[in-house]
């Protein structure tokens, strides 16, 4: 079952991602990144990390990709215009992907997971409570400091965007 | 019956465990890089970058579970998530801005520093 449910997500995640790159049109691209970011929020919920995939579907379906089809309307006289590489890049990049995904595949299969596997894995359901306690105490100034960066990112993003005087 | 080298490798594929996670995150990833740097228009570059980004964030949960048991990997992918919706934020205020000052959204065609 665990495995189905996984071979599916995986499946609806990869081939999004893989029609991102394929697809020449930006508006298609924009909607296939709302089906690989809902397969890794399955994903999560898969994995027990119940908060990260709400958080997930949220931040990232409700205001990431909200955004980036602003972006796309507002930067664009028509949705429809595509911008092609040449050729040559085309092949260059494709190398260099499969190059990583060989590289890192055969690194990763020949690890030794188990020898550093916990005894204690997590428990069914991680609660949200334990969650916000690790938020303020141990990671308290990290917390802050993504506070602060919030604050900067709204004056940063609204001096950008200004009308032109 | 079957063999067990067989069965062996019919268990590795039925029971999912920290490598079939890792095995994702890594084509995810490395088409978020295809994706970064096939696409021209400067949208497409910000989408790979979430690709990119959502990779990262399997490997951190996916350890989280598997090898450490705690909630360290939860606290980090909040954090990468929050990062993700701030740089994609500040990164269409900057292409807003270039494209009311140069009229395209192609990022080979901004090559003037100062208009």
């Amino acid at each position: 079952m665990e495995a189905f449910a996984f071979y599916l997500f995986s499946g609806i995640a990869l081939l999004s991602a893989l029609c991102i790159v394929l697809s020449k049109n930006i508006v298609r691209s924009a909607v296939w990144l709302l089906g690989a970011l809902g397969g890794v929020a399955c994903l999560y919920f898969l994995l027990n990390a119940n908060f990260i995939g709400a958080i997930q579907l949220i931040v990232y379906v409700g205001g990431t990709l909200i955004l980036i089809i602003f972006g796309v309307m507002l930067t664009s006289k028509s949705p429809w215009v595509a911008f092609t590489p040449t050729r040559g890049q085309v092949i260059a990049a494709a190398l260099v992907a499969v190059l990583l995904a060989v590289g890192m595949c055969t690194l990763l299969l020949r690890a030794d997971w188990a020898a550093t596997a916990t005894d204690t894995p997590l428990a069914e359901s991680p609660m949200v409570e334990q969650l916000g306690t690790s938020l303020l105490t141990d990671y308290l100034v990290p917390f802050e400091v993504a506070s602060v960066l919030l604050l900067v990112v709204m004056i940063g993003a609204a001096y950008l965007s200004r009308p032109e005087k | 019956m079957l063999s067990p080298e067989f069965q062996d490798s019919l268990r590795s594929i039925f029971e999912i465990g920290l490598t079939h996670y890792l095995i994702l995150s890594v084509l995810i990833f490395s088409l978020g890089i295809l994706c970064m740097v096939t696409k021209r228009n400067a949208i497409g570059i910000l989408i790979g970058i979430e690709l990119i980004l959502n990779a990262a964030n399997i490997n951190l949960v996916a350890f989280s579970k598997y090898q450490t048991g705690g909630l360290d990997g939860h606290v980090f992918a909040l954090f990468v998530i929050l990062l993700a919706a701030a740089e994609a934020a500040i990164g269409i205020a900057i292409f807003m801005n270039f494209y009311s000052t140069l009229r395209i959204i192609d990022v080979d065609r901004g090559d003037e520093l100062r208009w």
